[in-house]
């Protein structure tokens, strides 16, 4: 027997062809039996504007920045987000709140200006696990398609939700997430519903 | 002959809009059968059902622009896809579309002309067409095209010999004559040609397969070794006009095997059927119902060229000539020796 150093040796036949083989119609006749026995299969095409793929309950895709119960937004602008973020998708500046803007904005400080390129975003998720404020939560909206890749960097007009047209996150802010948060280390965060939890003052 | 003229050139502008619109409603079709092969859709969104979409593809080949290299020959670069456009259509001329036709005691066939040698100037237009190809590849002045354009050549003229001599053996049984219209006659007295010349056919499917640069024989424009092959220099509407062509040279080559072999205009107990719903020869029905018979054969082959382009890859071209010259040929003239010998016997010629 011949020396046989590893057993992933693999015999390859190279046989001649057949006669019916060398023919080749037997072969294209039962090629042309495989194409055309799909005649009668029903298409797997989803179309896609005016159809949608049902997506998980927690799929994660286009981001909203939320407001609280009274419409004031939430973010503070604190950039924990931007830090979290593996991609470097999120950049912000932030602002001091006037007096008389406390129905816009939740916190003293806010960003007054929040974009992420979305073109970058590998939508992970992380900038909404970070944020200490509830504030950024992503959705199952879909990015849509442009022309410009600037188009592709969301601003503030486009994620933040609008007063009259909330956008519900309770699919990913399920009850067992809040519940988690509560856990002494990760107190420093509040429900969705926006109640404090744990000592810390917001 | 006023009235002769205008006749043959009503007759010459129907057939002309009718290879145009099969050949445009080929691509269509060409997309969507690859879908429905594919279990896909295929293009839907332009009119109902995506009909609309061959306007949009023609509209976008004129606004493309159009580009001549610097260093191709202005006068050549152009005269390529001019050829190929005008014998693809060129061809249309010797087939039977339908029976004769009697208006006021006038018979009208509707065959723009009944040349004594059809299939002789089919052949001749045919290897015209390459020409065309070769032209526009050479001009160019690019080696992809160049490669392109020799093989489409090579390919078509290599077909061409297995051609005509099935096509040869296909005249001897139907009794010498070389006009299409007496072949398509013959056949319905008798049975259909396919019954007497299955191996002709078959040897003529595939080099109209080869003929058509159709796939599996695809390989004068084959994307992963020569970019775009003899076209790739062309742009817009001169690449439209090669596109375009070669639907066209699809429909003609289908038409003319339904002509030669499957009885063109006729069909099975066709003077029963006229006699059982009372038509008299040269009742314009009888040339529509024809018309109708010889218009879906022709779209059953259509359609089958486009399940054998959806099914196959390309063969390797060293493959190609080999089932060109070793096998198709002496298989033709195998058919051509049986063929004359059987004819020989039956006492239809003799020496
Ligand atoms: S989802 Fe991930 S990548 Fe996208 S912005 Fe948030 S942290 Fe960055
Ligand atoms: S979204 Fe959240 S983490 Fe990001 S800056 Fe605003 S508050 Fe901070």
């Amino acid at each position: 027997m011949a020396l046989q150093l590893t057993n992933r040796r693999k015999v390859v036949s190279n046989k001649e062809q057949s006669f019916s083989e060398r023919l080749y119609l037997p072969g294209i006749l039962k090629g042309m039996l495989i194409t055309g026995s799909h005649i009668f299969k029903k298409s797997v095409t989803i179309r896609y504007p005016e159809q949608t793929r049902p997506v998980a309950p927690v799929y994660r895709g286009q981001h909203v920045l939320k407001r609280d119960e009274n419409g004031a937004e939430r973010c503070t602008a604190c950039g924990m987000c931007a830090v979290a973020c593996p991609a470097e998708a999120i950049t912000m500046e932030n602002a001091e709140r006037k007096k008389g803007e406390e129905h816009l904005y939740r916190e003293e400080k806010y960003a007054s200006k929040y974009e992420i390129n979305m073109l970058r975003c590998i939508f992970c998720g992380l900038c909404e696990e970070a944020c200490p404020k509830e504030a950024i939560f992503l959705t199952d909206r879909i990015v849509d398609a442009e022309y410009e890749r600037d188009d592709f960097v969301y601003g503030k007009d486009k994620l933040v939700e609008k007063i009259e047209k909330r956008i519900d996150v309770s699919k990913r802010q399920t009850i067992e997430v809040s519940e988690f948060k509560k856990v002494p280390g990760t107190k420093h965060n509040t429900l969705y519903d926006g109640k404090a939890i744990g000592k810390g003052k917001h | 002959m006023i009235a002769f003229v205008i006749y043959k050139f009503i007759l010459c502008a129907i057939v002309f809009g009718v290879s145009l619109g099969v050949a445009a409603y080929s691509t269509l079709w060409e997309r969507k059968f690859s879908a429905i092969l594919q279990d896909r859709v295929g293009p839907d969104k332009a009119g109902p059902w995506g009909l609309l979409q061959p306007l949009a593809d023609g509209g976008k080949m004129f606004f493309k622009e159009e580009i001549i290299p610097t260093v191709s020959n202005k006068f050549l670069f152009i005269l390529g896809p001019s050829l190929f456009m005008l014998t693809a259509l060129m061809t249309g001329a010797v087939i039977p579309w339908g029976a004769d036709l009697v208006i006021g005691g006038k018979t009208y066939s509707a065959q723009i002309t009944d040349i004594n040698i059809g299939v002789l100037y089919l052949l001749g237009v045919v290897s015209v067409g390459v020409y065309g190809v070769m032209i526009g590849g050479w001009a160019s002045n690019n080696k992809y095209a160049l490669l392109g354009a020799i093989r489409a050549s090579s390919q078509m003229i290599s077909y061409e010999i297995a051609m005509g001599i099935s096509v040869i053996a296909l005249v001897v049984t139907a009794g010498g004559t070389l006009s299409l219209r007496e072949i398509v006659q013959q056949q319905d007295a008798g049975f259909a040609n396919i019954v007497y010349q299955p191996l002709g056919f078959l040897i003529f499917f595939i080099c109209a397969l080869a003929e058509t640069n159709r796939a599996p024989f695809d390989l004068p424009e084959c994307e992963s070794e020569l970019v775009g092959g003899y076209h790739t220099e062309y742009s817009s509407m001169k690449l439209g006009l090669f596109l375009f062509a070669e639907y066209i040279n699809m429909f003609i080559s289908s038409a003319i095997m339904a002509a030669f072999y499957f009885g063109g205009y006729n069909f099975p107990f066709a003077a029963e059927f006229y006699n059982a719903i009372g038509l008299e020869a040269g009742s314009i029905w009888i040339t529509l119902i024809g018309f109708g018979a010889f218009f879906t054969k022709i779209v059953i082959f259509i359609c089958v060229f486009m399940w054998i382009r959806w099914t196959l890859p390309r063969f390797r071209y060293d493959q190609l000539m080999d089932l060109g010259w070793r096998i198709l040929i002496p298989l033709s003239l195998l058919n051509l020796a049986i063929t004359v010998g059987v004819e020989y016997l039956r006492g239809n010629i003799n020496f």
